[in-house]
């Protein structure tokens, strides 16, 4: 049993420790008001991450939260499953994955709860050339991160310069920084959604909450002072 | 012609023939008179009870959809956030709940401590709640293992480990308590056993002891003066006494809208309170091979987890730390004999307990402070100074405070003794 235990930790989860890196985090830019990033984050996690990472507790049918038909979401999203309230899990198996990659690609459902949007945000544009690594990839912000650099044909080829611990662009890639900044950025802003998809009704639910609160408070205030009239 | 003393006909009449229905409303509620001068510190027992039903109520919701299995936990939580209708207000409810119990509880211990709750004849009342308080911590404790992160997994971890410092039998005691020789499946089923149904037992029993305790003797307050001294004449009634409803139900109406107000504004816009309540590491899975690099606990044990890493281990055992840890939280047992002075309420003490008070509020702060943070926090000394060389500050500075927050209660007998206290009236005094 225990031995069992060890190896089901060990597959829903991963490497952890969270190496704080030299390199200071770079602000995301968040906004889940913004329903096309989000729309454009959920077709570029599903393209290029949703191949290793899997994000399973999340149902592809609350895509429908970030304004996306049930028609659309079936048609353009639904790859690594056929029915539209199956979790985001992967085919890969995870033994297979840590033979490959040395330690299996982490669940991504939660990350931005864990990592903070920043470290993602970071950490999609700080990868950069390094032949020691055996995928020839480290990472700025997550040292010796297992991780190969998935985006690195929009991205190009970073290198680090080891005095002033900077990166630079060497081969430019599909994309210009800009442009990749923004598809990595709405990567990150479908990633906060996605680590708690209520969270937006979750604020709105609140305002009412608390403006009922206000107005509860006012009468208990005025029915205080009703009884307390007489006690001197 | 009425069959029971309260005179009542009809239904309620029927019942207090079989029950003591109306008698019980007029000795606890319509007829139970509490001092009338209570003020702000007065709200935290009724709050310290509403959020403890509301911690029973929303605990029913999760443990229906929560799975206490170290392979479906921390996914059961998850779909509690999101697939169950209003999981997410429940889970924030009860995760929000158990911090602000903390808070609660804390103010309404210091209450007892500033206006001398605890003496004559209230010691049982106070030994009733210090119970309650250690029995909370463990509750709090087997709660948060439950979702199973990170952080549930090495505190739990830790906790236990701390059982096994005990010499002679502790790592036996620690495998006991765990079930396994690593926390496992098996600590989380027990753990998740104790969470749902002993302790909130052993609570229930608690409180109501503890009120029926407070019942016994009366509510104290701000002035420390005794209301049952000075009652009317002919009804028998305090002269300062009110009845508690519909008076205090009415005000603690008040204390209870603004305590919500706090309490939804936490819920609904900061639930992991900046990674106080819910901790960032808690979003990453239990994984028994990866030890985090910083284990903090919650925020309301890490008083008390700072003076378990203050002590310094002797010959090679961590056990006096556990020892002044457990110390630490059971010395407050002893208050009621440990206070000597001639008056109950700060009002009338003097200067010296006021001093002494402040220092032990401020050691709580700095030592619950410094347990949320690595002890390297502030550096190391210089090594070339003599004794402290190359030690870490924050470990010395929670060294000194870990002093203070003892010789509060050591020197008790001493200082409540020799304090100038000044003349209590007889009467109490109006705000």
């Amino acid at each position: 049993m225990k031995k069992l235990i060890l190896v089901i930790c060990l597959l829903i989860t991963s490497h952890l420790s969270l190496g704080a890196g030299d390199i200071q985090l770079l602000k995301a830019p968040v906004n889940l008001e913004d329903k096309k990033s989000l729309q454009r984050g959920a077709r570029n996690f599903v393209n290029y991450c949703l191949n290793c990472h899997s994000a399973s507790y999340m149902r592809y049918n609350q895509l429908q939260l970030i304004g996306l038909s049930e028609e659309t979401i079936k048609k353009d999203l639904l790859f690594t499953s056929d029915k539209i309230g199956n979790p985001m899990s992967i085919s890969m198996d995870e033994v297979d994955a840590k033979k490959w990659f040395g330690a299996p690609p982490p669940n991504l459902t939660v990350t931005a709860r864990s990592r903070g949007a920043d470290w993602i945000y970071s950490y999609l544009r700080s990868f950069y050339r390094d032949p020691s690594r055996e995928m020839g990839w480290n990472n700025a912000v997550y040292k010796n991160s297992a991780m190969p650099h998935i985006l690195w044909e929009l991205q190009g080829e970073q290198i680090l310069d080891q005095k002033t611990n900077k990166l630079s662009l060497k081969v430019p890639g599909k994309l210009s920084t800009k442009d990749y900044n923004q598809f990595v950025g709405d990567i990150t802003n479908y990633m906060v959604f996605m680590a708690e998809p209520n969270q937006q009704k979750r604020k709105q639910i609140g305002y009412y909450v608390l403006a009922f609160l206000l107005l509860l408070l006012v009468l208990a205030i005025n029915l205080k002072k009703e009884y307390w009239k007489d006690i001197k | 012609m009425p069959n029971n003393k309260n005179e009542t006909t009809g239904l309620i009449g029927w019942i207090d023939e079989r029950f003591p229905l109306s008698s019980f409303i007029k000795n606890h509620l319509t007829e139970y008179y509490a001092p009338k001068n209570f003020n702000f510190w007065y709200f935290f027992g009724a709050l310290a009870l509403f959020v403890f039903v509301m911690q029973i109520l929303t605990g029913i919701f999760l443990t229906m959809h929560y799975k206490p299995d170290a392979a479906l936990a921390f996914a059961s939580v998850e779909y509690i956030m999101r697939d169950v209708s209003f999981g997410w207000l429940i889970r924030y409810l009860h995760s929000t709940g158990a911090s602000l119990f903390f808070v609660v509880i804390y103010l309404h211990m210091f209450k007892g401590l500033m206006y001398g709750s605890y003496k004559k004849p209230r010691e049982l009342l106070w030994l009733f709640g210090v119970l309650i308080f250690l029995l909370l911590m463990a509750e709090a404790f087997f709660g948060y293992l439950l979702p199973w992160g990170q952080m549930s997994y090495w505190g739990a971890q830790v906790i236990v480990n701390l059982f096994a410092t005990i010499p002679f039998i502790g790592p036996d005691l620690a495998e006991w308590v765990r079930g396994d020789y690593l926390v496992s499946d098996a600590t989380l089923n027990r753990f998740f056993a104790f969470h749902v149904i002993a302790l909130p037992l052993a609570l229930a029993g608690l409180i109501f002891g503890h009120l029926i305790a407070l019942h016994e003797v009366g509510s104290n307050n701000p002035d420390g003066v005794e209301i049952k001294a000075v009652k009317d004449k002919k009804t028998g009634i305090p002269l300062d006494g009110i009845p508690f409803h519909p008076y205090y139900t009415v005000k603690d109406l008040i204390g209870l809208s603004v305590f919500l107000i706090v309490f939804a504004s936490i819920v609904f816009f900061a639930p992991e309170m900046g990674g106080y309540f819910l901790e960032h590491n808690n979003f990453v899975p239990a994984n028994p091979l990866v030890t985090p690099d910083h284990i903090a606990p919650v925020w309301y044990f890490t008083p008390f987890y700072s003076i378990l890493r203050a002590v310094p281990p002797i010959l090679n055992s961590q056990f006096p730390g556990v020892a002044a840890m457990g110390l630490s939280v059971m010395i407050f047992f002893l208050v009621p004999w440990l206070d000597k002075s001639p008056v109950r309420s700060i009002r009338y003490k003097g200067l010296l307990y006021k001093k002494w008070l402040t220092a032990f509020v401020l050691s709580f702060f700095v030592l619950g402070y410094l347990g949320t943070v690595p002890s390297n926090i502030w550096g190391q000394f210089n090594s070339l100074l003599p004794l402290l060389g190359g030690g870490d500050v924050a470990t010395f500075v929670a060294r000194i405070f870990t002093a203070i927050y003892f010789s509060f209660f050591i020197f008790m007998p001493y200082y409540s003794k020799k304090d100038k206290t000044k003349k209590v009236p007889n009467r109490v005094t109006m705000p």
